[in-house]
C-alpha cells in the first residue's frame, strides 16, 4: 500500500478489505500472496479472464471470488 | 430411438477390446476408472492411492482459496499434471446459476473445457435436481464445455440430458457417499442400452464388486471417491477397484451366459460308470 493513497474497501471470499484505490486485480492478487496457478476469479459474479487481471481496476464495494481447486469427488 | 448397440455377441470392432480407450467429447481416457480427491486422510496417502487406482482423470472441487493460510501444501501440488486429467465439479451447487458459476471459474483455473456438472435438489438425500442439471447442460454446452452430468438413475432425465448436449451421461448407483452399492441394476442397464454418448456411474460405491457390477451391465466407466478415501486402507481399496473395473469390462465384452433356473452339467452324461441314473434320493 501507497502511503497518503485513499484506500477502498472491497469485499474479497466474503471478508471486506481495504485496498489502495486504483488497485488492479493482479496488484491484489500479489499483496494477497497468491501466486499464478490454478486460479480464478469472480468479480461481482462475473468471471474475470486471466489475461485480464492486469487490466481490470478495483473499485469500492466489488465482491470478489477467487477460487482454486481442492479435494472433491 | 436408436441406442448404441451393446450386444458384444456380435463380431468384434475397435470398440470391444478390453484396452479400448474410453472418448468423452475430444478426450480420451486409458482408464475407464475415475477418482474423486477428497477425504483422503493425507495427501501422501490420495497421490498412492491415485496410482494404484490407475485413474487418468481425477475429480476436484472449485472452492473459495483459504486467505489465512496461504502458502500452506496444496492438494494440486501433489497431483502430476502430466498424468491426470483434472475433471472440476459444481458439487454442493443446489441451482444452475450457481453451478454454471462454478464451472465458468473451474474452467478458468484448470484451462479444460470438462466440468463434472452436479446440480443437487436435496441436502439430506444429495439427489440430483435434474430440471436444473438440463439447463445448465444446456448453457454449458453452449459456452463450449465438455458437459460429464451427474444425474438420477432415471432414463427421461439421461435422455433430457444427451439431448441437451451432454458429452456423458453419468448415473448415480446409490446417494453419494453412501456406498451402497448398484441399487437398481435395470434402471441402470435401460440408460446404458438407450444412450449414445458414454454413461459412466457415478456415486454410491461402497468396494470392489459394485464397480464390477457396473461394468458388466456395460457402463464405460466409474466415478467414486467415498468408497477409497475412507476405506481402512485406501491404497489397496483403490487397487481393488482398478481390478474390478477392468474384470467387470472384460466380462461384459465376453458376454455372459444366460441365467437359468437349474442346473447343467459341465461334464459329459455319455460315459459315467455308475449304473444308477437320476435322482439320487429316489427309492430303488
Amino acid at each position: 500500500m501507497i502511503d497518503g493513497a485513499a484506500n477502498i474497501l472491497v469485499t474479497v471470499n466474503g471478508e471486506s478489505r481495504s485496498i489502495p484505490e486504483g488497485e488492479s486485480l493482479s496488484g491484489l492478487l500479489l499483496a494477497l500472496g497468491i501466486r499464478d496457478g490454478a486460479v480464478a476469479v469472480e468479480l461481482n459474479r462475473a468471471l474475470v479472464a486471466r489475461q485480464e487481471f492486469s487490466n481490470v481496476k478495483l473499485k469500492q464495494g466489488d465482491v470478489l471470488e477467487i477460487v482454486t481447486f481442492v479435494g472433491g469427488g | 430411438m436408436a441406442g448404441r448397440n451393446r450386444d458384444m455377441t456380435a463380431t468384434s470392432c475397435a470398440d470391444t477390446s478390453p484396452d479400448a480407450k474410453l472418448k468423452i467429447g475430444a478426450h480420451e481416457f486409458a482408464s475407464r476408472l475415475f477418482v474423486g480427491t477428497g477425504k483422503y486422510p493425507s495427501n501422501e496417502v490420495m497421490v498412492k492411492a491415485l496410482e494404484a487406482s490407475g485413474a487418468r482423470c481425477v475429480t476436484v472441487a472449485v472452492r473459495r482459496i483459504n486467505l489465512a493460510e496461504r502458502g500452506k501444501g496444496c492438494m494440486l501440488d501433489f497431483i502430476d499434471p502430466k498424468r491426470y486429467t483434472l475433471l472440476p465439479n459444481t458439487a454442493a451447487c443446489y441451482t444452475a446459476d450457481d453451478a454454471i458459476r462454478t464451472a465458468r471459474l473451474g474452467r478458468e483455473a484448470g484451462l479444460s473445457d470438462l466440468v463434472k456438472l452436479e446440480v443437487l435438489g436435496d441436502e439430506k438425500t444429495l439427489y440430483p435436481d435434474t430440471a436444473e442439471t438440463v439447463r445448465a447442460t444446456k448453457q454449458l454446452v453452449s459456452e463450449g464445455f465438455t458437459v460429464l452430468a451427474y444425474t438420477n438413475d432415471d432414463l427421461i432425465s439421461a435422455l433430457r440430458l444427451q439431448d441437451a448436449g451432454a458429452a456423458s451421461v453419468m448415473p448415480l448407483g446409490a446417494p453419494i457417499g453412501s456406498g451402497l452399492g448398484i441399487l437398481n441394476p435395470l434402471n441402470v442397464r435401460l440408460i446404458i442400452e438407450r444412450l449414445t454418448v458414454p454413461v459412466i456411474v457415478d456415486a454410491g460405491v461402497g468396494t470392489a464388486s459394485d464397480v464390477s457390477v457396473a461394468m458388466e451391465l456395460g457402463a464405460d466407466g466409474v466415478l467414486l471417491n467415498t468408497g477409497i478415501a475412507l476405506a481402512r486402507d485406501p491404497v489397496l481399496m483403490a487397487r481393488a477397484m482398478k481390478l474390478a473395473c477392468e474384470a467387470g469390462r472384460a466380462a461384459f465384452l465376453a458376454g455372459r451366459i444366460p441365467k437359468k433356473e437349474y442346473g447343467t452339467p459341465s461334464s459329459p452324461a455319455a460315459g459315467v460308470i455308475s449304473s444308477v441314473r437320476g435322482d439320487a434320493t429316489k427309492p430303488k
